[in-house]
């Protein structure tokens, strides 16, 4: 591999990690904001699907990409809020009611979505941040949507919340023990009801991405499991909103190597660069959640953790 | 699976009982409907292998005595078993053709056997003569002959040199398709190389959005594909401002810019031979292989990222394959330098049906 080879495999992982990062960025702050209260929605492949094809036909009905996605994050408040609410009912489960919801979801999403396979609709446009340089794959790869730095800036706000507003306060307590926070005269059921319904309307967010930016097209296979890995890369960041901004980048720029390396030439064995992403995350898991800083970490109401 | 009896069919063992009680024999039906019941394993309108199909069927539901039904998103599993008997049982399916790879061995073979007055035909060649049941079929078209022209059309479009393929699975068919185009691309224009980057999975959007950016980085000018829903590949390739050829239906309306030509299926030529037998009571053929050269194939509509030398020795190579000119003109080798075709192939040669082979001037490697 030469010098200029192994510059178009780094552009391509930089602007992989940027293209690809910012579905998973979004599902996962949403799975970390609703994991940190205590409850696990895996229903988030379900809001994810739905968001997608919310946010396509908003854009080509309304005729404006903003408008489509946020009746994406809508569609995503909405299913996360049954979720939230049916979790609360006693004796439910809240990972069979999430499986139940990725189906539900991605079903509904099918359903409704049939008429708009065909149309081509508005789409978000990018932030060319890598014009100046003169060189296209690098102003490609620095193609920027905004939500990549919504993203980003959400979690920052996150981070810092969970730490030092009232209501981060809260969530983190509703998580950790149930019954401090009745202590404290909180409603557990209502603070796990709203996060679940904002880490929904994240998801949806996120669903709008796929279908309005990057691949930018609504079809039945256009998540192929995203909204699942997002929610493993919250346990893989160890629910800190900041490192799931990593995890996410991380996973975006392992899954440009497999292309890449046959964009240069190097074509054996691709089929273990495309596995690339899911190898990487399998061993940093493997490493992370072996230490006892990820038992301490875990949320204490989770119902895998208790 | 035909061992266990189905509720379904002792339903229908009872009332054939209680109909040939009720009715004086000899009374037949007047004239059988032809009912045509189609299986499809994605949604009908994937811009890709589904949505051709589905528009041959849509051409099939214009002519006068023929009733279609159809299903989409049948997964290759007990459930397409299901589908074709209830098409049968309920809607009357005369003739059953299930689409996908999948869905011949046991599903189309065992419900064959199972009603022996249904026929049944399947879009790939896997009917045997010798074991499978004659109610059973094959049709098949060899798509690589419209992918040759599109190299054709490329090859004179392109200013770099390099055409970018996205491919799902090396498997011989797309490999045929890879190497056809690579042929069509140098027939025309010697320095023309063609580069595959393989996706691994059938229908993974996002990678194949990667991939097709990868191609452009690379270098390549126009971008065509084999996977199964071409759209992503194809929107990519309009955004980044190069051209692409499409793959199985037309693809046109997504590129206005960029759109050179795109290899399609012409099913509805098929359907017609089998409704047309239907009707005056024929036995149907049980095995099709169609080309350029009995109507079974098309290339969409040029587009606007067709140059005007490139159309016309797209029309040219066309009319050369309906005379049967061959696209394997050997000797031919393959990208590792050893000789794969030795003298020239029929374009229906069966030795091509096992291809596993990248020939020189494509950069890729199928493992």
């Amino acid at each position: 591999m030469t010098g200029a080879d192994l510059f178009i495999v780094m552009i391509a992982m930089v602007g992989g990690a940027i293209r690809v990062s910012t579905p998973f960025m979004f599902v996962a702050l949403g799975e970390c904001l609703t994991e940190k209260s205590g409850r696990i929605n895996l229903g988030h492949e379900g809001n994810l699907v739905l968001g997608a094809m919310v946010a396509y036909a908003g854009s080509y009905t309304t005729g404006s990409p903003w408008l489509g996605v946020l009746m994406a994050g809508c569609a995503g408040l909405v299913l996360g809020a049954m979720h939230g609410w049916i979790c609360k009912l006693p004796r439910v489960n809240d990972i069979a009611v999430g499986i139940a919801f990725m189906s539900f979801g991605t079903g509904l999403a099918f359903f409704f979505g049939k008429p708009y396979i065909q149309p081509s609709a508005p789409r978000l446009e990018a932030i060319p941040l890598g014009d100046w340089t003169g060189n296209s794959s690098v102003a490609q790869a620095l193609q920027v949507n905004p939500l990549f730095f919504v993203g980003i800036a959400l979690a920052v706000f996150l981070w810092w919340a969970f730490r030092n507003m009232r209501w981060g306060l809260i969530l983190r307590m509703t998580g950790d023990s149930a019954a401090s926070a009745k202590a404290m005269g909180v409603s557990v059921d209502l603070v796990r009801l709203l996060a679940t319904a904002a880490g929904g309307f994240l998801a949806g967010v996120g669903g709008a991405f796929l279908s309005l930016f990057y691949p930018g097209s609504w079809n039945e296979g256009l998540s192929s499991g995203q909204g699942l890995m997002a929610v493993a890369l919250v346990i893989f960041a160890r629910w800190d909103p900041v490192r799931c901004v990593f995890a996410a980048l991380l996973f975006g720029a392992a899954g440009a190597i497999g292309p890449s390396l046959q964009s240069i030439g190097i074509s054996q064995g691709y089929y273990f660069f495309n596995a690339a992403p899911y190898i990487l995350t399998l061993f940093i898991m493997i490493a992370s959640a072996r230490s006892k800083g990820a038992a301490r970490e875990a949320p204490g109401e989770l119902s895998i953790v208790k | 699976m035909t061992s266990i009896l189905s509720r379904r069919s002792l339903l229908k063992a009872g009332a054939a009982g209680l109909a040939a009680s009720a009715l004086p024999l000899g009374l037949a039906r007047a004239q059988t409907p032809i009912v045509l019941g189609a299986v499809y394993v994605g949604p009908r309108d994937d811009f890709g292998w589904n949505q051709a199909h589905a528009v041959a069927m849509d051409i099939l539901k214009q002519v006068p005595g023929v009733t279609v039904i159809e299903e989409e998103k049948v997964p290759e599993t007990d459930a397409v078993a299901q589908s074709m008997e209830s098409m049968i049982n309920l809607d009357g399916a005369n003739l059953v053709l299930a689409t996908s790879f999948g869905y011949y061995n046991p599903f189309v073979v065992e419900t064959a056997k199972k009603y022996p007055n249904v026929e049944f035909r399947h879009a790939a060649p896997l009917w045997n003569e010798a074991t499978d049941p004659k109610n059973a079929g094959s049709y098949f078209c060899y798509l690589n002959q419209a992918h040759y022209v599109n190299g054709v059309a490329a090859g004179l479009s392109t200013t770099s040199n390099k055409i970018g393929f996205v491919a799902a699975k090396p498997i011989p068919s797309v490999l045929s398709n890879i190497n056809s185009v690579l042929l069509g691309a140098k027939s025309v224009n010697p320095e023309a190389t063609v580069q595959v980057i393989f996706t691994g999975e059938w229908s993974m959007p996002v990678r194949e959005a990667e991939a097709a950016n990868a191609l452009i980085d690379a270098g390549c000018d126009v971008i065509t594909c084999h996977v199964d829903g071409p759209k992503v590949v194809i929107e990519t390739a309009e955004t980044r401002g190069v051209k692409s050829c499409g793959h199985n239906a037309s693809q046109a309306p997504l590129a206005p810019k960029g759109f050179i030509t795109g290899a399609e299926y012409k099913w509805e030529t098929i359907y017609k031979i089998y409704a047309d037998a239907l009707a005056a009571g024929q036995p149907l053929p049980n095995f099709i292989a169609g080309g350029y050269h009995n109507d079974m194939l098309r290339n969409s509509d040029f587009g606007a990222g067709a140059s005007p030398e490139g159309v016309k020795a797209a029309e040219a190579a066309i009319e050369g394959l309906k005379a049967g000119k061959p696209i394997y003109v050997g000797p031919l080798k393959d990208n590792a330098g050893n000789v794969v075709i030795e003298s020239s192939m029929d374009n229906y040669a069966p030795v091509l049906d096992g291809m596993n082979y990248l020939l020189e001037g494509v950069q890729g490697s199928i493992t």
